[in-house]
């Protein structure tokens, strides 16, 4: 709520609003704990358990500085985006439909639900090998695992939020003339639009958690066999490090992949306030 | 506008109607939840009139099955035995024990119905843009002008969560008389405001009566609330539903405030709150037993 609040804010005032200081304080304070942990043994005489073997981030800004003048490293990112990209619209297109027509449909909820909440505990990551083999590329089956990680989220989204729609409104509605169709469109649409935004929101962060993990496991192995950027993706990046010793790489590429989800949550979250603005605090 | 006045009778809310309409007659009205037998009983017999062009308010203890009957009455649920007639036509009856709701009886409901999606104006244009008798044009010319008179100006592009809860009801009632419904079902609508916000929505609403002279049925639990609004007051039994006693109320219309502190209201009051009071201890008894 208070994210949600602090985009809606202008630039302006959000600078020098005392939430903003704040978060200024604790990332400074954050990076200063990390830094000293890491470096704990040299300038302590003693290790701090698990941050003394993360590489500071002295040595990851600079990993960071050289990476981004990779094209390599900008084409990781883009496959993994164009990834996610795919999968969650793939998500939006058919989920959202899908969970109207569940909420809308009794009948169609009683056919469609049963066999949707015995797929909808099956982490996506169980996937991976299963749509490796049904998928004929490589790509697509990274594209599919992505797909299922906003999915269900999305549908279960829509049908909690369209089945919460206040019973008066359709009586108001009925009474004021209203057809089916009016119905549908301006009372159930509108009516579900925030938990759209919500699921929406929720879905694409799990796509990120998705994609990368797909990536480490099928994209790495295709890269590694086929040679080249095949495969690909900031998952392959991350497990190539790991692989090659690079432990700034990892936390280089760790990194990348936070701020890449928070991009593309601050967007969604702004599209979603342009899309329900009655919502908005006044 | 001017045009509009004179289509076919349609009268223009503002303009005192000469001929009245919106008179309901609830005949043996019977309804069951649950099976038909054993079910639970919840209107029980239940006979009066809602005289056309008057104000009609039904008092009794919460869940004594009053907000059951004005459901009948909009077409939302169904009768299990009895009739409804609206102007001398059935609303529903034998044969159709479930009416059509429809824009001629507009419900304001207990907690406010306002779609928060649409901004006021959007919400008072509704109606008629729906059943397609104005163009939006017409319909938000008359709305602005409504909401004038209702003294909205200034909160039409609000939505309705930026605006209080006592000016969301008055939006409410303007978007229900757009409509030109016969009738207006009113349940519990002030159930939820303080009393300061309720005593000027008290007089908000005789305003707009006196203006527009529309059927008004009123549910409440508010015995002084029915006695200040209503032409009459019909005191209903507990579940199962069923007029105890009907009270047609002397005080002279238009009335403000003042009605309340005259001799008159109070004499009314004493005669009323212990069949109120009667019903209120049978009403809590039942549900201790249930218990």
């Amino acid at each position: 709520m208070v994210r949600i609040k602090a985009t809606a804010l202008s630039a302006a005032t959000f600078i020098t609003g005392e939430e903003f200081w704040r978060g200024c304080v604790a990332i400074v304070c954050f990076l200063l704990f990390w830094q000293i942990g890491s470096r704990s043994v040299d300038w302590l005489g003693f290790a701090v358990p698990a941050v003394s073997q993360i590489p500071p981030p002295t040595a990851v800004s600079h990993q960071l500085y050289v990476l981004i003048q990779e094209p390599s490293f900008w084409y990781s990112g883009y496959l993994s985006s164009v990834r996610v990209f795919e999968g969650f619209a793939a998500a939006m297109v058919i989920g959202i439909p899908l969970g109207l027509a569940m909420a809308v449909s009794r009948i169609f909820f009683g056919i469609a639900f049963p066999v949707f909440e015995v797929l909808r505990p099956i982490p996506p990551l169980a996937w991976v090998p299963a749509s490796i083999i049904f998928w004929p590329t490589q790509e697509l089956s990274i594209a599919f695992v992505t797909f299922l990680g906003a999915f269900f989220t999305i549908v279960i989204n829509v049908i909690g939020g369209a089945q919460a729609i206040d019973i008066r409104y359709f009586q108001a509605a009925r009474s004021m003339g209203s057809s089916n169709w009016d119905i549908f469109r301006r009372i159930i649409l509108p009516g579900t639009l925030p938990s759209i935004v919500v699921g929406a929101t929720v879905g694409v962060g799990i796509t990120w958690a998705v994609v990368v993990a797909a990536e480490m496991i099928s994209g790495g192995g295709s890269a590694g066999s086929m040679g080249g950027a095949a495969g690909g993706g900031l998952g392959f990046f991350i497990w190539n490090s790991y692989v090659g010793g690079s432990y700034t790489q990892i936390v280089a590429g760790m990194i990348t992949i936070g701020i890449a989800g928070y991009i593309s949550s601050a967007l969604l979250r702004k599209v979603g306030d342009w899309l329900t603005p009655w919502l908005a605090e006044p | 506008m001017k045009m509009m006045a004179v289509d076919q009778g349609k009268a223009f809310p503002g303009t005192p109607r000469t001929l009245r309409r919106g008179h309901i007659r609830i005949e043996d009205a019977v309804k069951i939840y649950g099976p038909q037998n054993g079910g639970i009983l919840a209107v029980d017999h239940c006979t009066f009139d809602v005289p056309a062009g008057e104000i009609t308010v039904v008092v009794g203890p919460s869940g004594c099955g009053k907000t059951t009957l004005l459901n009948a009455i909009a077409g939302f649920h169904s009768l299990s035995a009895g009739a409804i007639y609206l102007d001398e036509e059935v609303l529903c009856g034998p044969g159709r024990l479930k009416a059509e709701p429809g824009p001629d009886r507009i419900v304001v409901f207990q907690n406010g119905a306002l779609f928060p999606w649409k901004t006021n104006i959007d919400n008072v244009t509704f109606g008629p843009i729906m059943q397609g008798t104005m163009t939006p044009a017409q319909a938000y010319e008359k709305a602005r002008h409504m909401m004038a008179d209702a003294g909205l100006r200034g909160v039409e592009n609000n939505y309705p969560g930026e605006i209080s809860s006592g000016v969301r009801r008055r939006v409410e009632i303007v978007r229900a008389l757009m409509n030109d419904p016969k009738i207006l079902l009113l349940d519990e609508p002030y159930r939820a405001l303080d009393s300061l916000t309720k005593s000027v929505m008290h007089e908000a609403l005789l305003d707009i009566f006196y203006r527009t002279r529309v059927t008004v049925f009123f549910i409440t639990h508010d015995l002084e609330e029915a006695i200040f609004l209503g032409h009459r007051v019909i005191i209903m039994t507990t579940r199962p539903c069923r007029p105890k006693k009907v009270l047609d109320i002397d005080i002279p219309h238009p009335r403000d405030y003042s009605a309340l502190t005259t001799k008159r209201f109070r004499e009314l009051m004493d005669e009323t709150a212990m069949a109120v009071h009667e019903e209120a201890i049978k009403a809590f008894e039942a549900g201790e037993m249930e218990r």
